[in-house]
Order: structure tokens, then sequence, then C-alpha cells
């Protein structure tokens, strides 16, 4: 690349780097690129990535991303992979500060990717696997043409988010037991014989005994049941299990199968969203407020670090979040606001003022960033006391007046309100519940249904894509409207039946 | 250096034209275009081009913020529906602003309604700029890369380096060997056109009325920019009497009393005889009423005037007739009695928004 640092930036670099390291941070090696506004934003649009695979969704982000740049709306900030090395870009254009806040922000991501355990399963040869995901199906466009798998990567990204993030962390399920066929494909339904064994006439039922006829016919039908009950336990990872069962031809199976590992790389940096940007957020303030700026500096410093953690109404700041809680952690543990003891202690007056002068903080975080996510991190650490402290509230849209409007304070409701935010990253859970439906191969989905409903009407577009690849009707087992019901869609026609 | 997003945003934009193409007749009826004048871009409003998810639905829309106020207080305004859009038709749907330019729009409406392009006549003094291939040298882009020379090139370079095997005729180019074509910004004499609106601002022509006219315009304005590279406009308002005015009083003056077409139809002719030479210049005449004149007298004077007058000089005359709750429509009819094989003279009815779609295919259907 010849985009390499100017060497006043590489000394800064340097310094900074030292810094973190002292401060007991253990980044990846990292690379970081100087970029004018033009090629960050087409960099961005590839989610930092240098090469990514041919699709219009990337040139509508760019479209975006240049337009709001143009009008002054928005910039990017910061630019990072978790990727060994990592790489990060710089834009030429920000202030000598900006950069330093953007370097020491980076550290602590990179350090975050390497560290924490929810990202222990990610490629970070990604750079790598990218360009080749981009060659391949590449390859698959000269060879099939380009509208054809355009349209199929557009059927694959509408089910991109139908992964398990779970599965990465657990041993690898032996793969479900599999009826012989592995969709059957015709719409007969013909109950299988008993298969009797050769034998002479008068021999017969002395080979093929009551007792043994009886043991076939249950044998035949425990594999009945099976077909039944295929998958086994409801599958989570749909894409997975379109991939194994799905008749789709080769290079679609590839594609898909891509569209699923690039989800995989990516779901953990959504799963831990506001404790990275806090984390963040953490290190640049702390390394260049106290070793880094000069007295100089840090009123720009200041301006432009309360831009990043600025709070609007409506809106969650995950930086600002992050930030605070990790510090609340430290606070908590340098004072020893933790434990039996003190969540016992009913005097308000003594809990305010507990302090144990423990300074377990520094060692509390590192601890916190290395084991945690998103949604553990708020679990254990957003406490009564934060949420008053930091005037969190849970709003809701009311639809009579199109308004958005505050609908709780109370510590329980906004706590719960927030972690239903964060489950699954914000999406419905939708699992595989059965792929041998009515015994015809239909495909039903469930979606465990937790008070809130799907778009239907996208759904439906969904379901039509998956129908695309599972070539067999689809059908979903949801609430809509109130009333449990099941959506079908055989390739023509939708219909919902309540049940 | 071409960008690989380049390729991406192309394909994206293309999407996008793909689907102003499919609601054109939509996009036409709406007036949000207009009044920008001096800016060759416009905004159009695309309902998001969005790959489909299983997502939680919009009704259900809450979250967790941060900051004053009040349990009950409102924080912020939910989506804005689209005016005059069904109610509850997908609230929140995101509208993605696409810009386009004034060229690529006219482009989309000359293939969507299917408009020939236009023959223009004479050629004039005034210049343009053309790129034509003049050259070949020895760096280039690829694209641009002579084969026949590379060819020729390499082939030399081999036999005189004796690496030329004539029972095994490989040639391989090395870099020195490519050649390239290159161009040249050339100055042309380039055609050029006026269009000249005349509308009729007596009391039955409402506002309404003016909008259908002012949509109409935009629409023409836009196929025949995209003809020529420079166009004069000049506009006309007239009731019993008939005066030059400029674009905006045009489309927002409003007077009262009679009508006589043919003040209009005189004035315009001045305006040809003064500034625009038949033989340099393609004219365009559109002229907007309701279909009500001032007696059969004026009428006959207008029609004789078309006749000796303005039919010889111009490329297209074109009387859009705009429905009202005055006009009678009878200044078509005459037309259509006083002129009917005559190629130059185009009428069409304006009825409502949606027929502005097929009155823009009537005008600018002839490839004048």
């Amino acid at each position: 690349m010849t985009n390499s640092l100017t060497r006043e930036l590489i000394t800064i670099k340097n310094d900074i780097l030292k810094v973190a390291l002292d401060y007991g941070l253990d980044p990846f090696t990292t690379i970081f690129e100087l970029v004018d506004y033009d090629e960050l934003n087409a960099v961005a649009s590839y989610g930092g990535f240098p090469t990514r695979y041919p699709h219009w969704k990337f040139g509508m982000e760019y479209e975006e991303l240049s337009k709001t740049y143009a009008y002054g709306l928005q910039k990017i900030y910061e630019l990072v992979i978790n990727n060994d090395p990592c790489y990060a870009y710089l834009m030429k254009s920000n202030s000598l500060i900006d950069q330093k806040l953007v370097i020491a922000h980076v550290y602590a991501h990179s350090d975050f990717f390497k560290n924490n355990m929810w990202f222990s399963q990610t490629n970070r040869k990604m750079v790598d696997e990218m360009a080749n995901h981009s060659t391949r199906i590449r390859r698959y466009a000269d060879k099939h043409g380009e509208t054809e798998v355009e349209s199929f990567i557009d059927t694959c990204l509408s089910l991109e988010n139908l992964i398990d993030t779970h599965s990465m962390y657990s041993v690898p399920k032996s793969s479900h037991s599999m009826p012989s066929m592995s969709v059957p494909d015709t719409d007969r339904i013909t109950q299988p014989q008993v298969v009797k064994l050769k034998s002479k006439e008068y021999m017969d039922k002395y080979i093929n005994t009551p007792g043994f006829m009886r043991k076939q016919k249950e044998k035949i039908q425990e594999a009945e049941d099976q077909k039944k009950n295929f998958p086994p336990a409801p599958e989570k990872d749909v894409l997975k299990f379109l991939i194994d069962y799905a008749p789709m031809r080769n290079w679609q199976k590839d594609i898909l199968y891509t569209v699923r590992e690039e989800s995989y790389y990516f779901a953990p940096q959504a799963m831990t969203k506001i404790m990275n940007e806090g984390w963040a957020s953490y290190w640049h303030s702390k390394i260049l407020t106290q070793k880094v700026l000069a007295a100089n500096e840090i009123i720009d410093f200041a301006d432009h670090h309360s831009g990043t953690v600025a709070v609007s109404p409506g809106r969650l700041n995950p930086y600002k979040l992050g930030l605070e809680i990790f510090r609340d952690i430290e606070d908590r543990w340098n004072k020893g606001k933790f434990g039996k003891e003190y969540a016992e202690c009913d005097d308000i007056n003594k809990k305010r003022n507990w302090n144990l002068n423990l300074n377990l903080g520094q060692k509390k975080i590192f601890e916190v960033r290395k084991i945690y996510n998103d949604i553990t991190f708020i679990d254990e650490f957003f406490t009564m006391e934060f949420c008053e402290k930091q005037k969190m509230f849970a709003y809701k849209l009311d639809t009579a007046t199109n308004q958005y409007v505050i609908t709780d304070r109370e510590f329980e409701k906004v706590k719960k309100a927030l972690l239903f935010r964060l489950t699954n990253m914000g999406h419905p859970h939708i699992a595989v519940e059965n792929g041998n439906y009515k015994n015809r191969g239909e495909l039903l989905l469930r979606h465990y249904h937790d008070n809130t409903e799907l778009q239907l009407d996208e759904a439906i577009d969904v379901m039509k894509n998956i129908f695309l690849i599972w070539q067999r009707p689809v059908n979903i087992l949801t609430i809509a409207e109130g009333d449990e019901k099941i959506i079908s869609y055989d390739g023509q026609n939708v219909k919902q039946e309540t049940i | 250096m071409i960008k690989k997003i380049d390729k991406d945003q192309a394909r994206f934009r293309q999407i996008v034209r793909g689907k102003i193409k499919k609601e054109l007749r939509k996009y036409m009826t709406k007036s949000e275009f207009i009044g920008k004048e001096g800016k060759n871009i416009v905004s159009i409003p695309l309902p998001q081009i969005n790959i489909p998810r299983f997502r939680y639905g919009n009704n259900e829309t809450s979250g967790v913020g941060q900051g004053e106020g009040e349990v009950g207080s409102p924080i912020g305004q939910g989506d804005e529906k689209e005016a005059g859009s069904q109610a509850g038709d997908q609230p929140g749907q995101h509208i993605l602003e696409v810009e386009i330019t004034l060229e690529e729009l006219a482009k989309i409406l000359g293939e969507d309604l299917k408009l020939p392009n236009i023959k223009p006549k004479g050629k004039s003094t005034i210049i343009a700029d053309k790129h034509t291939y003049t050259g070949i040298s020895k760096a280039g882009p690829e694209s641009l890369r002579h084969f026949k020379r590379t060819y020729r090139e390499a082939l030399k370079r081999q036999l005189a380096m004796g690496l030329f095997d004539p029972d095994h005729p490989l040639i391989i180019p090395i870099r020195e060997d490519k050649r390239y074509r290159t161009w040249r910004l050339k100055e042309v004499p380039y055609n050029n056109a006026v269009i000249i609106y005349m509308m009729d601002v007596s009391g039955s022509m409402g506002d309404e009325q003016k909008e259908l006219v002012r949509i109409e315009a935009f629409w023409i304005d836009t196929w025949l920019r995209s003809q020529y590279k420079k166009i004069d406009t000049r506009y006309i308002v007239h009731d019993a009497a008939a005066k030059e005015v400029d674009q905006h009083t045009f489309f927002h003056i409003r007077e009262s009393g009679g009508t006589k077409i043919s003040s209009a139809f005189t004035l315009c002719n001045e305006i040809i005889n003064a500034s625009y030479n038949p033989f340099i210049w393609n004219i365009y005449l559109f002229h907007f009423s309701d279909g009500d004149n001032w007696g059969v007298e004026d009428t006959k004077k207008c029609a004789s005037l078309l006749e000796k007058e303005l039919l010889p000089k111009t490329n297209l005359v074109c009387y859009g007739q705009v429905k009202s709750a005055y006009g009678t429509g009878q200044f078509k009819k005459d037309l259509e009695t006083a002129f009917p094989d005559e190629e130059k003279l185009i009428t069409s009815e304006i009825n409502d928004l949606d027929s502005i779609y097929d009155s823009i295919k009537d005008f600018l259907g002839t490839g004048r």
C-alpha cells in the first residue's frame, strides 16, 4: 500500500503504543493507513476490507456515505478491522489531535479483538478470506452470469441473520441423523412395507416369524418417526440447515456458505458493540489525557471526545454507555462496592461513601473485557444506581401521535428493555422446527415469540427467498396480530392459518 | 485509478434507474422536481431498496435512551409517513433520496416513452466539444488497447530478436509492445434550439391548470435539453393581449378577461423574426390553453398565422389543451379541422396529472 503514515504520525503512533502497552493493553500488530475521505468511504462501504465480493449493497452504502459526508452530516471517525494484523484507517484531513484520539481508540479495539473471548472463534485472516470470497464469487459470476449470481446473493443476504451465534462456542454437535433421502422429492405418500426375507412358501412362517415381522415393522415406524423429527432438535443455524439439506447447485451452496461465514465473522462485533466501544473510549480518554496530550491540546481533545460520547434522546450511544459502565466498574472495584456485604447494606449514605480502598478497578475491567459480552455485561453491571445516575429511560413509539415517548424510568423495566434490544443482536429468534413438515418435505420454521411480532410483509418476502433455496413450501409458526398462526408460502400463494 | 467500489456503485445506480423507470409515470405527476433552476440535479425519493429480513415489526418500536425528561414526555418524531400515501401503508419505511442528473432523467424518459432522438435541422456556429480518437500512444488504459498495433509491434520485436518461430507462431506482447488509442477534444459546431412557451392566462385558467402546464413544461424542457447542447426558452402569456414574461411570471401570473390566441401567435412570430433565424435554429412552439377563444374570427386569424408564418418556420407546433371547468375545448377541434394532415402540428389533451405522460408522448414522439 502506498498510503503509509507520515513520519510525524509514526512517532505519535509509537508513543501511543508504548503507553498502551504500559497500561497492560495487548493489541494485535496494528497497521494504519492514511486515506482521503473518498478512499475511507469506499473502504467503509466494504466493512473495512479492501476487497469484497461484487454487490450493489456496497455501492448503495458508498453512495450514502459519500452523500452524508458531502453534506457535512457525518464523517467516519475510526475504522478498524478484526484481523491479525489489525488494519485501521486514518483520514488525511483529520487534525493531529483527532489522529491521536483515533490511534489510541484503535489500539484499544485491537486489544479487545485479541483478548475478548467472544472473538476467539473469528477468523483472524479475514482480509485474505474476504479476498478469496471475492475471487470465488467473481468466478461464479463469469461462469453463470452476473445477474443470476447477483440475485442469488440477494436471496442469501436476506437470510444472513439466521445464524446461531452461540454455536460458535460450543462443541460441534454430531450431525443430524438423517433420513436416507435428503429431501423427499415427491408428493406421494408411500407407506414402506416390511421386506420379507426370501424363502420358499412353506418355510415362510418359520423364516419370517411373526416376532421378526413385528420388529421390522417397529424399525420402519421408528425411521418414520425420526423423519418427522428432522432435525431432531430445532436448528437455530438455519443457514447451516439449508446448506446441508437444500437442493442447491454447488456454486449456490458455496455462496450461501460464504454469506454465512461472513455473518459469523461479524456477529461478535454486534454482540459486543457497547463493550467494545466503551473499552476503546475508556482507553483513548485515559491514554490521551494522562500521558500523550500537551496541555494546550486538552481543550480540543475534550471537544472531540464529547462529540463521540454525546447523547441524544432516543438514541443509545454505545460509546457513552460502555464508557460509563467501565468507569463505574473501575470505581466500584476500587472502592470495594461489590459483594454480599455491599449488596445487603440498606443505609444509602453508607453505601454512597463506601470505600474499602481495594484498588481492584484496573484488574476488574481487564477481566470484564476478557469474558463478557454486551448481554452479560449489562446484566451484571447495569445497576440501579448506574441507571439513575445516567438518567436512563425506556421509550416507545406512540402510534396515535407518531412520536417517541418516554415510557419508563423504572430500573427493572429499563434494564429489561435494554437486554431485549441486545438479545440475539436485536434479531428475532428463528429456528428450523421441521425439515419434513407434513411428511412432504416442507420446511417449518418457528419464530420464538418474545412479545414482539415480526414485520409481516417483510417476513413473507424472506419466506419467498427461502422457497427459492428449499424449493418446497415454506411455513413459519409465529404470532401475528395476537393470534398464533402458521404462515405458508407454496411458491405461488401466501396463506395464513390461525391455530 | 478505477476503484472497486465504482463498479458496485454503478450497479446500484443501474438498479435505481430501473426503479425510476418503472415508476416514471408516478414521478411525472409530481411537481417537486421543478423550480430548481440552475441545478442540473434532481433528487428523487425512492422507497429504500432493501433486502428483506426477518425483523421486528414497526408497531412495536421501542428502545432505551438517556437524558432528561419526565415519563410521558415526547423525545422525537416517528418516521415520516409519505404525505398523500394511503394511511398505514408501511409506516416508517426509509425513504432513500437518490440524486440523478437531468440528462439521465431525460434518458430514462426517452427510453420509457420510446421517444425518438430528434433529427435537427441546420448547422450553426455554436460550438460544442466532441471526443475523437486521433492517434496511438505507448501508454493508456487497457480498455483502449489497440490489438492490431500491439500485435504488430510484438511481432516486429520478436522477429528482430529472433524469437519468432514460423512453425509455432506464438506472439507474446510485452509492455513495450502495447499500443493504445488516444483521443482529443474537438470543437464541432452544434445544433441549437429555442422553445417558445405560450399560455392562456385568462380568467378560466386556474391554478390547477397552471400546475399541469408547469409539470408538462418541465418534462418537455428536460427532454429537449437532452437533445440539444444549448436551448433558449421564451415565455409568452396572453389573455386578450400578449406579452413576453420570465419563467417565474409565466407560471404564477394570474390575469382575467377574454382570450385572443392570435395575440400570442403574433408576438411569437415577432420574436422568431427578431431573434431566431429558422435556417439556423430549431424552433419549438408550445401553446397551452383551455380551448376557449374569443370568436371565430380570431381562430381564423390564428389558423392563417400558423399556416403562413409559424408552421413553415418551426420544427414543431404543439397545442396542449388543459381541461378546465369553463373551457369548451373548441380550439383543439378547430385546429384539427383546419390542419387535418399537418405533421408539424400536434394537439393533445391534458385532463389531469395522469395524462401528462401520454401527452408528452404525443408531443415528442415525432422525433422532429
